[in-house]
């Protein structure tokens, strides 16, 4: 336990987080940036693993397994997403999302 | 006894087929004369064998000729009682038919041989005799209803082949057709007859259906419910009799037969003389214990469409002047005279003669007719014209032809000594001792038989003597010869006992030459052979002025009542312009409509939506981000309040 620190400080901090996320997911235009707004909203889901184990099932570990986790897999995701923005701008010279927009009707 | 070996009869003329089809550009003209012939020569004796073992050996049990199953498997078994078999059923009227079938048709093969002698479709022509041989002969043996109907249809298409053989000719192709869709038009009857009688019976198998006790069919039948006053029998059996018409050319369905004479002489003879448009016959005489036991009003059918088609033919014949046509509507009429001793006839003893005179009729009228048919074709032969006008005094280039030609029309005409008489005679007695008016419609048609054979034997052979382009000549051996065979089957066929051998209920009976009876109506034949004379044994202008007083009948007869006419105004002009327009119509403007309706309203719907996938996977996250709000607010509302 922290102290003074309630377990609803630290859920309005990540809601905070995710919503930008979401927010910056569906607001910008850069490509990078966009990858950067998952990473916000897998980063406040992740502190949400952590805090509610820690604060409601301290006994356990798989909150703290599931964090671990998704940090693996976020850093995979983005080098994927990496790569995929670099052949994207190779092919188009551009990173702007509008601008790719063939896969459409 | 075993019988398995008939199944080479019917297999036999498979095998050809099969053989000469696959084979048709390989093999000379003269080696498939030969396997077709052969085969059939073949089945011929198996066919003779099997009738000696079946009427003198075998078949007699007890005093009477039973039925004998001499192969059988089951085909389609669809429920316990209910199974489509194919097998062969021995009794005395298909051990005839077998006889009757294989006679004229190796008469026929042998014959063909050099009349299509030189045809580019020799080898065609013989295989799909083969195909019709075939199906005429697993139609005869036939042990059930279903069976007999398949190769009902199978007999329907090989003489659609035949008739369109030469299918360069329009006509001939118009012909077929028109046999062909007539027939159909009939067989459709058949189809609902068998299933009506089949779905009462429960059973396909003829044994079964027409076995008796005594006097009585030993399966009962449903004649409780009734449809226009007639029980469900009675149309079942009806609707069975359609067919048979169709097949047997009976008026109304008739129309389709002197068409059919498009098709090579020999064809005629076999198919449209001798076998297959007996086949209706046939059948009424298969099912007869049901027709003459459970319903006379059916039976009674039988005999007034035998008897009307009997005189209308008969009167028709006079007037044409195509030798075929004369004979094809003799054949109508004769068949219809069959149809009319089936028709006065009842079950049993003495009183099933007419039955026994049909058959007899059946087999004479087989002999005769086909030697009449191949005695045409070898003047058609000679003369290369079909038309009566164009012949005369032909006696003297073709010897054979017209002594054998003149036996076979003295048989038909009812001379003495001859088959003709004989199976005329029983017919007769049998209608007089049923019914008044048929027999003097039957006697006035017997007038007429030997009125139209006469004038077409006198304008043939005697008559004023043509200038012909070239010398007509006798036709090659392979030609005369089985016309001298047939015209002594034709001479002798009217002395094999009958009456012993096929009846009604199996068992022999009594007959005899009624003279009171055989002496007016040979009198009555010999006056319309008299008559005949008059006009056209020496070139006479008197025929002409009888037909010119008569303008208007002559006319109305000469164009055949104008049937042709009828049918084809009920085709075009009601079915195809009324009927069938308005349905087109309807198809068109309202169920294609509503199709493309769907297909417009579909089309203007994904137009419109398509904009939604834009390409910009922000608007998806937006669109799916909303939602899930709006979700989330719904689940919220339901479980927190």
């Amino acid at each position: 336990m922290i102290e003074g620190i309630d377990i609803t400080h630290i859920l309005i901090v990540s809601t905070c987080m995710f919503f930008i996320g979401v927010y910056g997911f569906l607001v910008r235009r850069n490509l990078i940036t966009i990858l950067m707004a998952t990473e916000l909203i897998l980063n406040a889901v992740s502190i949400n693993f952590v805090v509610l184990n820690k604060f409601l099932y301290p006994n356990v570990l798989q909150g703290y397994m599931f964090s671990v986790f998704i940090i693996a897999i976020a850093a995979a995701e983005a080098a994927v997403a990496i790569a995929i923005i670099i052949n994207v701008y190779r092919r188009y010279r551009t990173i702007n999302v509008e601008n790719v927009h063939e896969m459409k009707y | 006894m075993d019988f398995t070996y008939t199944l080479a009869i019917i297999g036999l003329p498979f095998v050809t087929f099969l053989l000469l089809g696959l084979l048709h550009n390989k093999l000379s003209h003269k080696l498939a004369g030969i396997i077709g012939s052969s085969s059939l020569f073949i089945s011929f004796t198996l066919s003779c064998i099997t009738a000696y073992f079946y009427f003198f050996k075998y078949g007699k049990v007890d005093g009477a000729y039973q039925k004998i199953e001499a192969f059988n498997i089951t085909w389609l078994q669809l429920t316990d009682q209910l199974h489509i078999d194919m097998g062969i059923l021995l009794d005395p009227i298909s051990v005839m038919m077998l006889m009757v079938v294989t006679t004229v048709s190796l008469m026929v093969h042998i014959y063909s041989t050099g009349y299509m002698h030189g045809e580019t479709g020799f080898n065609r022509f013989f295989s799909f005799l083969s195909l019709f041989s075939f199906s005429m002969l697993g139609l005869v043996v036939a042990n059930n209803l279903f069976q007999m109907y398949i190769f009902w249809e199978l007999v329907g298409v090989s003489s659609f082949l035949l008739i369109g053989y030469y299918y360069e000719k329009p006509s001939a192709v118009a012909a077929s057709k028109k046999a062909f869709i007539t027939t159909r038009f009939a067989d459709l009857g058949f189809l609902v007859g068998i299933l009506l009688l089949s779905f009462y019976t429960g059973t396909f198998d003829f044994a079964e259906i027409t076995k008796t006790n005594g006097n009585e069919l030993a399966m009962t039948m449903p004649t409780g419910t009734s449809f226009l006053g007639l029980s469900i029998l009675s149309w079942a059996l009806i609707l069975i009799f359609m067919g048979g018409a169709g097949k047997s050319a009976m008026f109304p369905l008739h129309i389709w037969l002197p068409d059919a004479m498009e098709g090579p002489t020999p064809v005629s003879a076999l198919i449209h003389a001798a076998t297959m448009v007996v086949a209706g016959v046939y059948l009424v005489a298969r099912l007869f214990p049901v027709y003459a036991l459970e319903a006379p009003d059916a039976l009674n059918v039988v005999m007034w469409v035998g008897t009307f088609s009997a005189l209308f033919a008969a009167i028709i014949a006079c007037t044409q002047f195509d030798i075929k046509r004369v004979l094809a509507f003799s054949t109508m009429s004769q068949i219809g005279y069959m149809m009319l001793a089936l028709g006065v006839s009842q079950y049993g003893d003495h009183d099933g003669l007419g039955f026994m005179a049909s058959m007899f009729h059946l087999t004479t009228h087989a002999m005769f007719k086909a030697l009449l048919f191949l005695g045409a074709g070898s003047i058609i032969h000679a003369v290369h014209s079909n038309s009566m006008l164009d012949m005369g005094g032909l006696r003297k280039y073709m010897p054979i032809t017209f002594i054998t030609f003149g036996i076979a029309w003295l048989a038909i005409c009812g001379f003495p000594g001859l088959s003709g008489f004989f199976s005329k005679d029983e017919i007769l007695v049998a209608a007089y001792h049923h019914n008044k008016v048929v027999f003097y419609i039957a006697v006035l048609v017997a007038g007429l038989t030997a009125f139209y054979m006469s004038r077409l034997f006198f304008s043939i052979f005697f008559g004023k003597t043509q200038h012909y382009h070239h010398t007509p000549h006798e036709s090659p051996a392979s030609m005369t010869i089985p016309l001298i065979i047939l015209a002594i089957f034709a001479t002798f066929a009217g002395y094999i006992p009958f009456h012993d051998l096929i009846t009604s209920d199996g068992r022999p009976f009594e007959a005899h030459i009624d003279w009171a009876i055989a002496i007016p109506v040979t009198l009555l034949a010999f006056g319309g052979m008299a008559l005949a004379f008059v006009f056209y044994f020496k070139p006479s202008t008197m025929p002409d002025k009888i037909a010119a007083s008569l303008k208007g009948v002559y006319t109305a007869i000469y164009r055949k009542f104008y049937i042709d006419e009828v049918y084809l105004f009920v085709t075009q002009k009601i079915l195809f312009n009324v009927v069938s327009q308005s349905i087109a119509w309807f198809d068109r403007h309202i169920i294609d409509a509503t199709m493309d309706g769907f297909a417009t309203v579909t089309n203007y719907a994904s137009e419109s939506v398509k904009e939604l996938q834009s390409g910009q996977i922000q608007k998806y996250g937006f669109v799916f981000i909303s939602g899930v709000f709006v979700f989330a607010f719904i689940l919220i509302y339901v479980f927190v309040y």
